[in-house]
C-alpha cells in the first residue's frame, strides 16, 4: 500500500460517504454542504489520476458556482422541507432495489472486463509526459485545435443557459417606483415649474 | 496493491448508484433530485477521467470538461425553473407539478 493507494481510499471513502449524506440528510442546506465535500474529494481523485486542470475546474465551477447556486435557492425558497420528506420510508425499498440491481450490474461489468494492454497504443491524443508539457497546456493543445468547434458550442450552451435563467426569473413587478427615463427627459420648464405672482401682504 | 482503473470505476459506479437511489427516495423534493443528478454527472466525469488516465488519451479529459459545462448549465436552468415554479405555486413538491395536465 503506497501513499497513492492510501489517498485513493481516503478520497473515495469520504466521497461515497458524503454522497450518501447528500441524499439522506434531513436539511437540504446540509445536503448542499455534503455535496461540496463530495466535489472536493472527487477533485482529489482527479488529482491522483493526473487530471490537475479538471480538478481545479471542478472546484471552481462546482464548489464556487453550482453549489453556491444550490445554497442560494435552498435558502431563498421558504419551503417546509420536513413535509417533503414524508414519503421517504415507503419509497426507500423500491429505490434500494433499483439501486442494488444497478450497482450489481455495474460492478459485474467492471469486474468482469479487462482492458487489452495494446489499447493504450491507439490513443487519439496521447498524454505527453508531465516533464515536457503540463496537464493544462496539453489539454489546451487539443481543446483549441481539434475540438475548437465543440469548445465554441460549449460556450454557446453556457450563453443559452445564462439567457434562459435570466428570462425565466426576471419579472416586472407592479406598484414599484421605477425610474422612467423618457418621462424625465420629456420634462420642460412648463410642466415642472409653476410661477405664481404673489401680491405683497396677501399670501396665496 | 496497485490502484487500477477498476478502483476508480467502482467508486464512480457507487456514486452513480447513490444518485439514482437519491432520486427514488426523495421523490418529493426537487432540490435533492437536482443534487442527485449532479452526483450522477460527477460519477460519469470520474469514469471519463479514469479512462483518460489509464488509456493515456487526453480526449477523455476534454469530454469531461464538456460534461462539466453541460452540468453547470443544467443546474442553472433547473434552479431557475424551480424558482419560477415556486413563485407561481408556492410549493416545490413534485406531485404539484401538474399544471399542464389536461
Amino acid at each position: 500500500m503506497g501513499l497513492q493507494a492510501l489517498f485513493f481510499y481516503l478520497f473515495a471513502f469520504v466521497a461515497v460517504a458524503s454522497a450518501f449524506m447528500v441524499i439522506a440528510a434531513k436539511n437540504p442546506v446540509y445536503s448542499v454542504l455534503f455535496l461540496i465535500v463530495t466535489f472536493f474529494n472527487a477533485a482529489g481523485l482527479f488529482l491522483l489520476t493526473g487530471a490537475e486542470f479538471l480538478a481545479m475546474i471542478l472546484l471552481v465551477v462546482y464548489v464556487g458556482a453550482v453549489a453556491v447556486l444550490f445554497l442560494f435557492v435552498v435558502m431563498m425558497l421558504d419551503v417546509d422541507f420536513a413535509a417533503l420528506r414524508s414519503g421517504i420510508i415507503e419509497h426507500a425499498p423500491v429505490g434500494a432495489l433499483v439501486g442494488l440491481v444497478l450497482a450489481v450490474e455495474l460492478i459485474v461489468v467492471i469486474g468482469g472486463s479487462t482492458l487489452s494492454p495494446e489499447i493504450a497504443t491507439h490513443a487519439a491524443h496521447p498524454i505527453p509526459p508531465i516533464s515536457e508539457r503540463t496537464n493544462t497546456a496539453a489539454l489546451g493543445d487539443v481543446l483549441y485545435t481539434n475540438y475548437v468547434y465543440f469548445f465554441q458550442i460549449a460556450g454557446l450552451v453556457l450563453l443559452v443557459a445564462m439567457i434562459g435563467a435570466i428570462v425565466l426569473t426576471l419579472r416586472h413587478r407592479e406598484n414599484i417606483k421605477r425610474q422612467d427615463i423618457s418621462v424625465q427627459v420629456a420634462r420642460t420648464p412648463e410642466t415642472a415649474v409653476e410661477v405664481i405672482k404673489v401680491k405683497p401682504g396677501q399670501g396665496l | 496493491m496497485e490502484i487500477g482503473i477498476s478502483h476508480y470505476l467502482t467508486v464512480s459506479a457507487i456514486l452513480f448508484t447513490l444518485g439514482v437511489f437519491g432520486i427514488f427516495i426523495n421523490r418529493k423534493n426537487v432540490i435533492i433530485i437536482l443534487m442527485s443528478i449532479e452526483l450522477i454527472l460527477l460519477a460519469v466525469n470520474i469514469n471519463m477521467v479514469a479512462f483518460s488516465a489509464f488509456l493515456n488519451d487526453i480526449v477523455g479529459q476534454v469530454f469531461a470538461l464538456f460534461i462539466l459545462t453541460v452540468a453547470a448549465a443544467e443546474a442553472a436552468i433547473g434552479l431557475a425553473i424551480l424558482v419560477v415554479f415556486y413563485r407561481n405555486r408556492g410549493s416545490i413538491a413534485v406531485e404539484d407539478v401538474n399544471v399542464m395536465k389536461g
